[in-house]
């Protein structure tokens, strides 16, 4: 098998682990392909690179392939999601000033409890309080617009802002920002430079959250259906070799080398075993299935995550919802994620959308192979989404 | 003669700043704004109300300016990134140029391409002396740790200089690694022994 090249744009988050292991661990060799992954300095970049055919595929936020097809944002090249890179993965965490208020009030940083964490927010909330987010189109966006619409949260004045992770401390600081969500290893970096405390995980506002997803340009998925299963096919192997408890120090070594994420191990290892100091007082949380890159069939591109994402876009930006979630489920590629995976290791769902919310404890489903089991994926306040019943 | 664009350049360099500033209005009268990167980029840059917004591709504050493209944002006529098909060509240059660029809706190509030529000449050059002045660095970085390596040498082995450059360039070439791992591998190690 001749070895092909293929350039990735990535951001350096820890949820980039499935495309740097692949490269790293041999998986991407195996398949007869050699990634040249580049890191980018911004989202913007990670898109432009990806629909201007700079690479041929990208680790990207998982709206923003729905956001594209819906025609928000400022680039309209067919992209598509061929599968979920990571499910969960980020934090909440509010600056000094808002720990502060919130200790004296007595609030306990349980890291758990979203209804609860949005009824301390709000009681000690004086003026607009505004988070800061790394893009618009993100799942850090609908997880806190989501906790705010439905939690106590919803009669105080919110405002969310774009910021880059790197600069969020400094944001902190100077007052531009009250409280963030980040994806990791920026909130812990927050804490270890003293900016402030982690609030929630984001698996507490729904708890089997798609965070990023491999994207590629559809015209390209036509043309070199061959380079992309042998991609697919190495990404998942990541997946799989990632989710044994026992590589995950080696895990984190291998992401804080120069070349990719640049940081101290320590501080990627506590996302991949969710184990969390919350705070400058060393409180420790644990939180199980922070990140998850493979259990539950976290690969698989289901069409109702889509939808749900397209559903919130739609609402917020007064686009016709149907015709949006229609879009929406034609760029999460579960056909090719069955044509390319078909005859791997990989079982596969029966179906392609489950109502979203729905599954409470970890559940067994028809699967090509008979053996897969669902991770539950409740949204904190019980909502189960039915697109029918939307639109 | 049309009315001068106004175009916002998002840079904290300042004398790249005026550089790019310069070469701008040589294009026409136009209203050449400089913003240094901040949080709230988004807010200031809509103060101007800009017909074209120009960022270096490499600066990470780039996504608070996609907030500009959202047709609920700040700005009433939304701002986007060449999304026409004619345009799309010139959008690869300026990415490959390392400037991307933020056009207003219905700015017409004739009076965008003579700005974005003019732009993506400048940032390339920009791009070119950055690429040498990181490899002129990589290299000196790359003579002090050769230098320390055969300071190493000569004490350790008592050889002359020449000797010992001779053994780092031979090690080098046997291991199939080049002059400047070996020193630094040899660096390394020597600092852990000691």
């Amino acid at each position: 098998m001749k070895m092909v090249t293929l350039p990735v744009a990535y951001m350096p988050l820890v949820d980039a682990a499935p495309l740097i292991v692949a490269q790293e661990m041999g998986f991407a060799e195996a398949e007869g392909i050699a990634l040249d992954l580049i890191a980018a300095p911004s989202w913007s970049s990670v898109r432009d690179m990806l629909a201007f055919g700079r690479v041929d595929a990208a680790h990207l936020l998982s709206p923003v392939p729905v956001a594209m097809t819906m025609g928000l944002g400022g680039v309209a090249t067919s992209v598509s999601a061929v599968m979920v890179l990571s499910v969960n993965g980020n934090v909440i965490g509010v600056g000094r000033s808002l720990e502060d208020r919130l200790r004296a009030a007595g609030y306990g940083f349980d890291f758990a409890d979203a209804a609860a964490a949005a009824r301390a927010l709000a009681a000690v909330a004086d003026g607009p309080m505004v988070f800061g987010v790394p893009f618009p189109f993100s799942m850090h966006t609908e997880l806190l617009r989501y906790w705010f619409e439905r939690s106590e949260l919803g009669q105080t004045e919110v405002e969310i802002r774009t910021v880059p992770p790197p600069l969020m401390a400094e944001a902190l600081a100077a007052g531009d920002v009250d409280a963030f969500c980040v994806g990791e290893p920026w909130g812990s970096v927050a804490v270890d430079q003293g900016a402030g405390a982690l609030l929630l995980p984001g698996n507490a506002i729904w708890s089997y959250a798609p965070e990023k997803v491999l994207a590629v340009r559809t015209g390209w998925a036509e043309t070199e259906p061959h380079l992309l299963r042998r991609l697919m096919r190495a990404v998942w192997k990541a997946g799989q070799w990632l989710s044994q408890p026992e590589v995950r120090t080696a895990a984190a070594e291998i992401l804080s080398r120069k070349a990719y994420l640049d940081m101290p191990a320590e501080l990627i290892d506590r996302a991949l075993h969710g184990r969390f100091t919350i705070s400058g007082q060393a409180e420790q949380r644990e939180v199980s299935c922070f990140v998850e890159f493979h259990k539950g069939a976290a690969s698989f591109p289901w069409r109702s995550q889509a939808r749900w994402m397209a559903h919130r876009l739609s609402q917020r930006h007064g686009l016709p919802s149907e015709d949006a979630m229609d879009r929406a489920a034609q760029v999460y590629r579960s056909d090719l994620f069955r044509t390319h995976m078909s005859g791997s290791e990989a079982d596969m769902p029966g179906a392609s959308e489950k109502l979203e919310g729905s599954i409470r404890y970890p559940t067994a489903v028809a699967s090509q192979k008979g053996q897969l089991t669902l991770l539950p994926d409740s949204f904190f306040d019980g909502w189960v989404f039915d697109p029918d019943a939307e639109s | 003669m049309e009315p001068a664009l106004t175009i916002v350049v998002v840079e904290d360099d300042r004398d790249r700043a005026i550089a790019i500033v310069d070469a701008l209005k040589s294009t026409g009268n136009h209203e050449v704004v400089v913003i240094a990167n901040a949080s709230g980029l988004a807010r200031r840059i809509v103060a101007h109300a800009p017909d074209i917004v120009l960022i270096d591709i490499d600066n990470p504050t780039r996504d608070m300016l996609e907030e500009l493209t959202l047709a609920s944002g700040p700005l009433e006529r939304p701002v986007a990134m060449f999304v026409s098909g004619e345009a799309g060509g010139l959008a690869k240059t300026a990415i490959e140029a390392g400037v991307s660029a933020y056009v207003v809706d219905g700015l017409s190509p004739e009076r965008l391409k003579p700005v974005m030529d003019t732009a993506i000449a400048r940032f390339r050059m920009v791009k070119q002396m950055r690429t040498e002045l990181a490899e002129t660095r990589r290299a000196l970085e790359e003579r002090k740790v050769i230098d320390r390596a055969k300071g190493l040498l000569i004490k350790a082995k008592g050889i002359d200089e020449d000797a010992a450059y001779a053994l780092l360039r031979k090690t080098a070439m046997d291991q199939g690694r080049r002059v400047a791992d070996v020193a630094e591998a040899l660096v390394t190690a020597s600092g852990l022994l000691r």
